[in-house]
């Protein structure tokens, strides 16, 4: 226990050095003297030909004290230490820490722009339509059918839709004719309904069930 | 009176005489040979009968199913919706009552393979009765799901009678078999009579239980055939196939080993089936398999499961609503295995001939389709 303790201290004590934090302190808050610090790092030749960071210093409306990191947007208002006092090291330590595991939740979010959220809203939202086209698959009263057939009736789970082999020439519509095209004809014809817009919310998700339902089958078009 | 005593007496001659042949055509050579002894000496001792029918004649085993000793046609899969919704499908049930009526001669029995109804309600079930009492030959009637989930078969029942019923036709034994049979998913659920037949409707619906001929069926069919000899020739009509082709679709019959199982120790055993609406041909030992077309629809093949010997019949052309439909007719022949004819409406027809089956695919084997299916 002790040794992890002085290793925190010792880490803790490292990374106030590192980012910055130091001349906020008021006793050693005269200009330059961070550069002492890092000076302990990097060799001083190195060192000098850095300039030094340019981030303006956030303020804090209420005066309370703000402490920065160096990447010049991770920041923290300390609400009960006014600006121009000198932060406890117990304060400090913690104030370094959290500012730190900020710093960390951020890098893991910028290594990609998306979170394991945006995929999961755009899982539930795939979803929810292939289940719309589904449930308008199995009901010939939700696609304007007049005659009690509807599209599983001869698809099954879809089959024999190959909506992969399209756009192909249908020789009976004497055309190169879309997935979408034979889904209106298919509306039209056995179901006895009228066609679907082709912007009409029904086809986008007849569409999602159909190509859904064939996943993972390489796409094909003009395949006969 | 005597010309029609006469004509009895000569009827009951012929009877008898066909009857003997057909009994003796299903014998090995060995015991045909002790029969055919037997007869000889019957016949010279009694001197009842002209000798010379009852003689040693070489009967020899190949030329037993030369030609086949009946015919008997097929209608199935009507789903017949009440008219004023759809007439499509009532016309379709018409055109293949007009077909089988057109077969001459006759066929013998007219096989109705199940789901003649869409959704079993009554006005559908008695629009089919009132369509197929226009066939001139007698009907042997047979159940589907979509005809018996609505109210658990009690319509079909009064008007068609008990769903396990058998028959003996030339030498032949006839059962038709329940086997679409579902343990009850739908108290659970609390599912109304419709809701349970929509569900059951639905193909592709994995709410529903699979199919199945379930233990009281299984045991009618041993009781049935407990009298039965291993060499009589044996026909089977069952709504789903009594294999496993495709789960998901209820392409199966759940308890299927059972059955064959009970099927295995007879000399020869052919099962007629409906529900797959397409082409189907299987084997499995002495068991050969044949499904039948649908007047409505024709059915994808599944994904998966084909039998082996099945050679696929053309995908369906969708612009042509009667494609991939039909009818179709069964030669049986003395054994008891069949030439199965399927009389495809927008096509030439296709046989799947007794030979393909009893010589395993390697003989006469039916046209290939020009393209397989996706």
């Amino acid at each position: 226990m002790r040794i992890r303790h002085v290793k925190l201290i010792i880490m803790g004590a490292f990374i106030i050095g590192w980012c910055g934090l130091w001349p906020l302190s008021s006793d050693s808050a005269a200009p330059g003297s961070w550069l002492n610090v890092v000076t302990d790092i990097i060799p001083l030749a190195a060192a000098q030909q850095r300039p030094p960071s340019q981030h303006p210093q956030p303020q804090s409306e209420d005066g309370h004290l703000v402490v920065q990191l160096c990447d010049g947007r991770t920041q923290m208002e300390i609400a009960d230490v006014r600006e121009g006092e000198v932060l406890p090291p117990e304060k400090a330590r913690l104030v370094a820490r959290r500012l730190m595991a900020r710093y960390a939740q951020q890098q893991a979010k910028q290594a990609s722009k998306w979170t394991r959220r945006d995929r999961l809203i755009w899982q539930r939202e795939q979803k929810r339509l292939v289940e719309e086209g589904r449930r308008l698959f199995h009901d010939w009263k939700a696609i304007g059918g007049t005659i009690g057939i509807s599209c599983d009736m001869c698809h099954p789970d879809a089959a024999n839709t190959h909506p992969e082999t399209y756009p192909k020439f249908q020789t009976q519509l004497k055309r190169v004719a879309a997935l979408r095209d034979m889904i209106n004809w298919c509306i039209e014809n056995p179901v006895k309904g009228k066609p679907l817009a082709l912007d009409d919310p029904r086809m986008l998700a007849l569409e999602a069930y159909i190509t859904y339902q064939r996943r993972g089958v390489p796409l094909d078009p003009g395949k006969h | 009176m005597w010309p029609l005593k006469w004509k009895q007496r000569e009827q009951q001659y012929r009877q008898e005489r066909a009857d003997f042949f057909a009994a003796v055509k299903r014998l090995d050579r060995r015991a045909f040979l002790k029969v055919a002894g037997m007869a000889a000496a019957v016949t010279t001792a009694k001197t009842v009968l002209p000798p010379h029918s009852f003689q040693l004649v070489d009967v020899v085993r190949a030329s037993e199913d030369e030609k086949p000793l009946f015919q008997f046609a097929y209608i199935s899969d009507t789903h017949l919706y009440e008219r004023r919704l759809n007439e499509r499908f009532v016309k379709a049930a018409m055109r293949a009552v007009e077909d089988v009526n057109a077969l001459d001669p006759q066929p013998d029995f007219v096989l109705f393979g199940g789901d003649l109804a869409q959704l079993g309600q009554p006005q559908e079930l008695e629009l089919g009765k009132q369509i197929l009492s226009e066939l001139k030959a007698p009907v042997k009637m047979m159940v589907g799901e979509h005809d018996w989930f609505l109210d658990m078969g009690e319509k079909w029942q009064e008007l068609f009678g008990p769903p396990n019923y058998s028959f003996d036709h030339k030498g032949i034994h006839f059962i038709v078999l329940m086997s679409v049979n579902e343990k009850d998913f739908w108290t659970a659920r609390n599912m109304t009579p419709m809701e349970r037949m929509k569900t059951v409707a639905g193909l592709d619906n994995p709410i529903q239980s699979r199919f199945e001929v379930g233990p009281e069926g299984r045991e009618w069919l041993r009781r049935d055939l407990a009298n039965v000899s291993p060499e009589t020739p044996i026909i089977v009509f069952s709504h789903s196939p009594l294999y496993k082709y495709y789960r998901p679709w209820n392409f199966w019959t759940e308890d299927a080993e059972a059955v064959q199982e009970i099927l295995f120790p007879y000399r020869s055993v052919t099962v007629i089936h409906g529900h797959t609406h397409q082409l189907l041909t299987n084997r499995i030992r002495n068991i050969h398999f044949h499904g039948m077309l649908s007047t409505a629809w024709p059915w994808p093949y599944a994904p998966e499961g084909l039998p082996k010997l099945t050679v696929q019949m053309d995908r369906a052309d969708p612009f042509d609503e009667a494609d991939g439909t039909g009818d179709g007719t069964v030669d049986v022949y003395g054994s008891g295995y069949v030439d199965k004819h399927y009389n495809l409406w927008s096509r030439n027809p296709i046989t799947v001939a007794k030979a393909y089956l009893e010589s395993w695919g390697k003989e006469a084997r039916p046209p290939a389709p020009q393209f397989p299916s996706y």
